[in-house]
């Protein structure tokens, strides 16, 4: 079933992208006003990854998981997933902003997960995690609740598909809102700050559960978080930003252990 | 004055005729009402600039005029470009169509109200834009809205006499038709009565309809 979502970009062939490469900024630039929060950014993905992003707030580690879910749009540069443009097509030969449908098509690879949970108040927590496989994968109801069924007891929440979202905890609704998004079964889950809105003693809960997601599948992660534990865990990669710049970056050994720049050092002075 | 029952007992059938009226003329006003205003809010919020530009003007125009003046527009000047009505139909067609330009404000309210994290939620689940209204966006904000939407409904059911004004005999317009021609005041009293028999209870059902919904 997985592979519905997926195929289209996939078998799309493009040799002038490295296979293993799932997302590439090029060059992007995004200001908010007169303040650049990113400059000329170029940075990589590869396929089954799992990224942590780390800096100072304002740095500009949100924006990029905000572009990527085309939340919001680049001023300058190109951003590719799949080896196909996000926020751009081709016509005739020309790179043109690209059209709802384009967006619509790409976004479908890309999962998110929020700060503040963004649940919909208005169904249940099975319908949460059922309506955009069956209204935009195209579904059976069936087929879907399985799907939702299984993702809930991933999530320790087997037990809960009848509630509302507000009758849960924080941390459960955060766990929903997990199961949620890996429920349209993207290549990619972003994860924003996804325990700075939990009580302390909830926290770890929702991190089990990633750990576990990073742990037993080949999704793609992107993270922001200020966990070290947690980034040190799980990462692949750690990138540190300021200032709209990656100012360095390596695996969690390295980075935590005996970063390079000053910068790092302070931030994670600071944090640790 | 000395009030007399027999003159309660004559007005009685008429009275029972204009009040089939006041409320045939509330609920399917009500209804153009809340249908309209919603397309209305929606158009101005969502829609292309050369809707909702159009829209923002209509709807301005129309909140800012009397509906006696759209009355009497819709029942003297509109038959002349070939489409009559009865003058029932024309007054509910005024009465939803001049509050549903306060209604879509309160649908617009609503909308507004509803956190921006659930559209980029709807987005991140690459919800249709039909889907993440119908689904996502309009239950959040007609939920918080309906108590207002029937406080309109009780003022709908208070300027409805105005639609005496081209010839529909509601149940005003029975009290006053009746009191005219006998010279007596008890069937306006009726009438009066009647009024707050329907509004007042139908405001307590509002406000425990408040409490419920609106937390």
């Amino acid at each position: 079933m997985s592979a519905d979502s997926n195929s289209s970009s996939q078998e799309t062939p493009n040799p002038a992208v490295d296979g293993s490469e799932l997302i590439r900024f090029d060059k992007v630039t995004k200001r908010f006003g007169s303040n650049t929060v990113l400059d000329n950014l170029d940075f990589s993905v590869n396929s089954g990854k799992h990224v942590t992003l780390i800096g100072p707030s304002g740095s500009g580690k949100t924006t990029i998981l905000r572009l990527l879910m085309t939340l919001m749009k680049p001023d300058g540069g190109t951003i590719k997933v799949n080896g196909e443009y996000l926020t751009h097509e081709v016509k005739d030969g020309k790179l043109v902003p690209a059209g709802e449908k384009h967006i619509r098509e790409i976004r479908k690879n890309i999962g998110m997960v929020f700060q503040q949970f963004n649940l919909f108040p208005n169904m249940k927590v099975l319908r949460n995690i059922t309506e955009a496989p069956i209204s935009v994968l195209g579904l059976s109801k069936d087929e879907a609740e399985e799907r939702a069924r299984e993702l809930l007891d991933m999530v320790g929440l087997g037990d809960r598909a009848d509630a509302y979202p507000t009758q849960l905890s924080g941390g459960q609704q955060q766990r929903v809102a997990i199961a949620r998004a890996l429920a349209m079964r993207p290549q990619v889950l972003l994860l924003d700050e996804v325990t700075s809105a939990l009580d302390p003693e909830l926290v770890a809960g929702v991190l089990d559960v990633l750990r576990d997601i990073a742990r037993s599948t080949d999704i793609t992660m992107l993270c922001v978080t200020h966990e070290m534990n947690f980034a040190r865990d799980i990462s692949d990669q750690v990138l540190m930003f300021d200032s709209g710049r990656i100012i360095e970056s390596g695996s969690p050994d390295k980075i935590f252990s005996e970063p390079e720049h000053d910068r790092t050092r302070e931030f994670l002075n600071a944090v640790l | 004055m000395n009030w007399d029952w027999s003159h309660v007992d004559d007005f009685m059938p008429h009275f029972w005729d204009g009040l089939r009226v006041t409320l045939e003329a509330l609920l399917f006003g009500s209804l153009i009402a809340f249908s309209l205003g919603l397309v209305w809010a929606v158009a101005q919020r969502s829609g292309p600039k050369w809707i909702a530009w159009p829209v923002t003007a209509i709807t301005e125009f129309i909140r800012s005029t009397p509906l006696l003046v759209q009355l009497f527009f819709l029942f003297y000047v509109v038959p002349s470009w070939g489409l009559s009505m009865s003058p029932l139909t024309t007054g509910i067609v005024a009465l939803g169509l001049h509050y549903s330009t306060y209604t879509s404000e309160v649908y617009r309210a609503g909308i507004g109200g509803v956190p921006v994290g659930q559209w980029e939620a709807a987005t991140a689940l690459s919800l249709s834009r039909r889907r993440t209204w119908t689904a996502v966006i309009l239950p959040q904000a007609v939920r918080r809205v309906v108590p207002v939407l029937g406080n309109y409904v009780i003022v709908m059911l208070k300027e409805s006499p105005q639609l005496m004004a081209i010839g529909v005999l509601d149940m005003l317009g029975q009290g006053q038709d009746f009191s005219q021609t006998t010279f007596t005041y008890e069937a306006i009293s009726v009438v009066g009565i009647a009024f707050i028999v329907i509004a007042y209870p139908a405001s307590l059902l509002l406000r425990a309809l408040e409490r419920r919904l609106v937390r």
